[in-house]
């Protein structure tokens, strides 16, 4: 692969592409993938075990402290791996410069505002009387 | 006279194979678990709201529509995971050559159909 690469030794040694920090952004999709293979698991686990729970039962499960923690690690890590997917569909998919960049900030704003709301939502249960 | 037998254009003897199919449908798949994501926060926003809210979230899961939603999702879950973890192994360079990446690919299909059976069972289960 090496022989015929047209990069340099220095361009390969620090990885960076034209847009010098593709890696990061496919580092962070693999990474968040690998973590969401587990909370994922345990979330449709769970989704499962409350099909049709009343609001007490439903309340009560999600104050746990493990429950509430991993809860909020999946609703941080979905939505972080789940802004990073949908970018790369915008900029495949969307040609117009503006329309693409508005996409994009639309896209992270409402992803980052719905985090927040998941989160505060967990918190509330978990703190609240 | 015999019909002379010429090339034809790619556009007429296109077939999609396995590869490209779920190449797209990995995609298409993370897409719709991003709309999704809305309903997770719908639902968490609602326990957290009230009882009424929350009996009114679990009301829309159970109905027709919420079912129909939820089977998708429940189907979209387990190709988009199990095919990201035959995406992990390509990204740590295994299972590139032509054999390995059908037999994978097929039994990513067989996977999340399976799953996705047995997960909504076991939550028709759980309701009853």
């Amino acid at each position: 692969m090496a022989r015929h690469s047209l990069r340099t030794p220095l361009g390969r040694a620090i990885g960076l592409g034209s847009a010098k920090h593709g890696a990061e952004h496919w580092w962070a999709q693999r990474v968040s993938a690998v973590a969401l293979i587990l909370l994922g698991l345990w979330f449709a686990a769970s989704v499962i075990a409350h099909a049709g729970a009343d609001h007490a039962a439903f309340v009560a499960w999600l104050k746990g402290p493990i429950t509430a923690i991993l809860m909020l690690l999946l609703v941080a890590v979905t939505f972080y791996h789940a802004a990073l997917g949908l970018q790369v569909v915008i900029e495949d998919y969307v040609h117009t410069e503006w329309l693409k960049t508005s996409s994009l900030v639309a896209m992270w704003l409402i992803s980052m505002g719905l985090a927040v709301a998941g989160i505060f939502a967990v918190l509330r249960i978990a703190f609240g009387g | 006279m015999t019909p002379v037998e010429r090339p034809l254009s790619p556009f007429l003897i296109y077939k999609p194979q396995l590869t490209s199919v779920l190449s797209f449908s990995h995609r298409a798949a993370g897409v719709v678990l991003a709309v999704g994501t809305v309903f997770l926060v719908w639902w968490l926003v609602a326990a957290a709201t009230s009882e009424r809210a929350f009996t009114t979230a679990q009301w829309f899961f159970a109905s027709w529509l919420g079912l129909l939603l939820l089977l998708g999702w429940t189907l979209a879950f387990f190709f988009h995971l199990l095919n990201g973890i035959r995406h992990l192994f390509w990204d740590a360079g295994m299972g590139f050559d032509l054999r390995t990446t059908y037999a994978s690919g097929w039994t990513v299909v067989a996977g999340s159909l399976v799953l996705t059976i047995i997960a909504f069972a076991a939550g028709v289960a759980m309701r009853s």
